[in-house]
């Protein structure tokens, strides 16, 4: 789209398409099911009302995609040990506050006296660092490949600053290989992905092409507008029907085949692949991040470990299958009951970008409105 | 004065106090019911009474297109004007940090003399305290504010019934845009400001277009979302609006967009939302246009039969979804 539509035109086009994707969808004889793997994302289709206007023919699924839901409880419980230290200030960003852990939650440990900051970005502890000299900052690094490179910047910039007190407690995860879990996973069903935006605005487009071609299953990148989502679908459809597996990308003009070289570099500077655990999915190797030896000094589980006992409680709270499109949040006994955003049992209703959050925020298996 | 900056002194009570009063304060919102100075003021009222109060304690105290002084005035005359009230008398209650500077404080009862006389309100009592640095973020204003009720009127959500019309009085999410601006260091276009204004004269025109109005609101904290949300649970009702009807400047989106926000949970502090029966819609909103502050006003949805209690939206692709009641503090994503 060069020219920006008017509002009228746009629902005329949005309309149009809907109706091409029903109409393609209808002669594979199935129902499609399409996954997104970016919290941003879920909250464009719930926000647009989405997928109560697609046919019968095709539905669309949440995956592993908002960074604070795929954090497991071990990180949580670690970060609250160290929050409960008199000598460290942490520093998060907000959504992670309400985030449970094992025992407790971070707002539990602030509400204790812990000193935790919110900030906006990760470079925003730098200054907090500067200001306690006699502290220990932790920033609570979580995110995908698009928050990778800020938080690798501010460990650089802290390197030059001669900064010594700034640490990260690191939960970088990184798409493809969760990708490669769920097209394993006997119980996860997907015909096609749409692939993140942001986070291919850092990697480009190859970097899927390894599981989309082993796997053999569609992936479309798109943006976040409706009709630009709507228009990734199409191809999704369109890749079904023609028995094709491909990696296209409906972004161009933010996203480049290439990525961004400048990001991608100062990420593999600080970081490498390791193993990591994802909330209901286990250790899935090499989807993480850790630091390089040269920068492990800043990485508080290096510098100052500590154990913790993470003992998952029972509940019927069942984000492990949510996250890996198995059910949807309607199915959990406790959505809208006893689970809501404002006392969450699982960390899908915490962050803004969960999927259980979304659900009940616009609406879906809640309310008259939208069925 | 000698010292340019406030000091307990002029908390105290003594001549210092005096000279704060007489220096600054008086010269900016004096007149003849608050010169008296006395312990309270005697005024006189019509008939039955509005009453308010609220309490600013804004940060940054000074953002674009505004002070927390402009705050204080504007946000008591809209809350009376909203029970449909005519605002005739305000008190002004500041708590000030020690340390804060004197041009400040001036530059901010200034704009509260500016607020009241274009709302033709009185500041007709007040008190000043001082407390120690690190007591108080620089300033705190508490007001309280007395109006004679619009006779005739009848202000509740227990009136909203299905078919009425929903109007709003203009773009949305101005004033949250501009104090987060002005918190995170954003740097925005001059035309995003807050919309902090006095409204009572827009409303009285409104409620003279049109008795029967069964509800005006300004969509302050928790914003348009809150309002609808309250009105819809009061009155039993649903309420359905159409995305592509509310008006939001692209800039106010750009930071939605950036930090994650929707406009329609941002606060508002010149905005105003109104319930009226669909055969008044014309004459309030030709009400509401005579006012500079009702230019663009226009209907944004209507009330249901259908899905009582709660908000429904058409979204700009013609889905449908809901508006939820905001949950406590907005908090940005994490990219
Ligand atoms: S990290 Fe970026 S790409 Fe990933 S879910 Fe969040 S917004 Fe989407
Ligand atoms: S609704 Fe709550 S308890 Fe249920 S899966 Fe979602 S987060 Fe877990």
């Amino acid at each position: 789209m060069k020219e920006k539509l008017t509002k009228a035109e746009e629902r005329e086009f949005a309309q149009e398409l809907v109706q091409k994707i029903g109409e393609l969808a209808a002669t594979t004889g199935r129902k499609l099911r399409f996954m997104e793997v970016c919290g941003t994302h879920t909250v464009a289709i719930f926000r647009a009302g989405l997928r109560q206007m697609l046919p019968e023919t095709v539905e669309l699924v949440s995956g592993p995609g908002c960074p604070v839901c795929v954090t497991p409880d071990d990180y949580m419980d670690k970060a609250i040990a160290y929050a409960q230290r008199d000598d460290v200030i942490i520093a998060t960003f907000g959504d992670m506050l309400k985030v449970p852990g094992s025992k407790s939650s971070l707002n539990e440990a602030k509400t204790g006296g812990a000193d935790i900051r919110i900030v906006y970005s990760p470079m925003d502890s730098i200054a907090i660092a500067k200001d306690n000299p006699d502290k220990k900052v932790i920033f609570l690094a979580v995110g995908f490949e698009t928050t990778a490179p800020t938080a690798a910047a501010t460990v650089l910039a802290a390197e030059q600053q001669g900064i010594t007190n700034l640490f990260m407690l690191s939960a970088q995860k990184l798409v493809p290989p969760v990708m490669e879990v769920l097209l394993n996973d006997e119980e996860v069903h997907v015909d096609g992905f749409i692939l993140p935006g942001h986070v291919s605005v850092v990697t480009g487009t190859g970097v899927y092409k390894p599981v989309i071609e082993k796997y053999h299953v569609p992936g479309v990148v798109t943006g976040f507008e409706p009709v630009q989502i709507l228009r990734g679908l199409y191809r999704l459809v369109q890749q079904v029907v023609k028995g094709e597996a491909k990696v296209e990308n409906e972004y161009t003009d933010v996203v480049k085949p290439e990525g961004n070289p400048v990001s991608m570099a100062i990420t593999n500077k600080v970081y490498e692949p390791c193993d990591t655990g994802w909330r209901g999915m286990g250790v899935v190797p090499l989807s993480g991040l850790k630091m390089r030896d040269e920068y492990a000094r800043f990485d508080i589980e290096e510098v100052l470990p500590v154990e913790v006992e993470t003992i998952t409680k029972k509940t019927a709270c069942r984000c492990g299958e949510v996250l890996r499109g198995i059910v949807t949040p309607k199915e959990c006994p406790l959505f809208g009951k006893a689970c809501v955003p404002t006392h969450a049992i699982g960390p899908c209703m915490v962050s803004v970008e969960g999927v259980c959050a979304a659900w009940y925020k616009y609406g879906q298996g809640r309310f008259a409105y939208g069925k | 004065m000698a010292n340019d900056r406030v000091t307990l002194a002029h908390g105290a009570g003594g001549k210092v106090s005096q000279e704060l009063m007489e220096q600054v304060i008086l010269p900016a919102y004096g007149n003849p019911v608050l010169n008296t100075l006395h312990d309270g003021a005697l005024v006189k009222m019509s008939g039955e009474v509005a009453f308010t109060t609220d309490s600013y304690v804004v940060q940054p105290l000074f953002f674009a297109g505004g002070n927390i002084g402009k705050l204080a005035i504007c946000g008591t005359v809209n809350d009376l004007a909203m029970t449909g009230a005519v605002p005739r008398y305000i008190s002004v209650g500041m708590i000030i940090e020690e340390g804060f500077p004197i041009k400040d404080l001036q530059t901010i009862v200034t704009t509260m003399r500016k607020m009241a006389d274009e709302a033709g309100v009185v500041i007709a009592t007040g008190d000043t305290k001082v407390v120690e640095k690190g007591k108080a973020d620089g300033i705190f204003i508490n007001t309280a504010g007395i109006g004679d009720k619009i006779p005739g009127t009848d202000i509740s959500p227990l009136n909203v019934k299905p078919g009425m019309k929903v109007i709003l009085s203009g773009y949305i999410g101005d004033h949250a845009a501009a104090i987060m601006a002005g918190r995170h260091n954003i740097n925005l276009p001059a035309s995003v400001q807050t919309d902090c204004a006095p409204l009572n004269k827009m409303t009285k025109a409104m409620l003279e277009a049109a008795p029967d109005i069964a509800v005006l609101r300004d969509p302050t904290r928790g914003g348009v979302a809150a309002v609808l949300n309250e009105i819809a649970v009061a009155s039993k009702c649903g309420i359905l609006i159409d995305e592509d009807d509310i008006p939001i400047h692209p800039e106010v989106q750009g930071v939605c967009d950036m930090l994650g926000f929707d406009p329609l949970y941002l606060a508002n502090e010149g905005k105003c939302v109104a319930f009226v029966p669909a055969e008044s819609a014309e004459k309030v909103l030709k009400a509401m246009r005579t006012s500079p502050y009702g230019q663009e006003a226009r209907i944004i949805g209507e009330v249901t039969a259908e899905a009582p209690g709660t908000v429904g939206l058409r979204t700009g692709i013609g889905g449908i979804r809901v508006v939820d009641m905001p949950l406590g503090n907005i908090v940005p994503r994490i990219c």
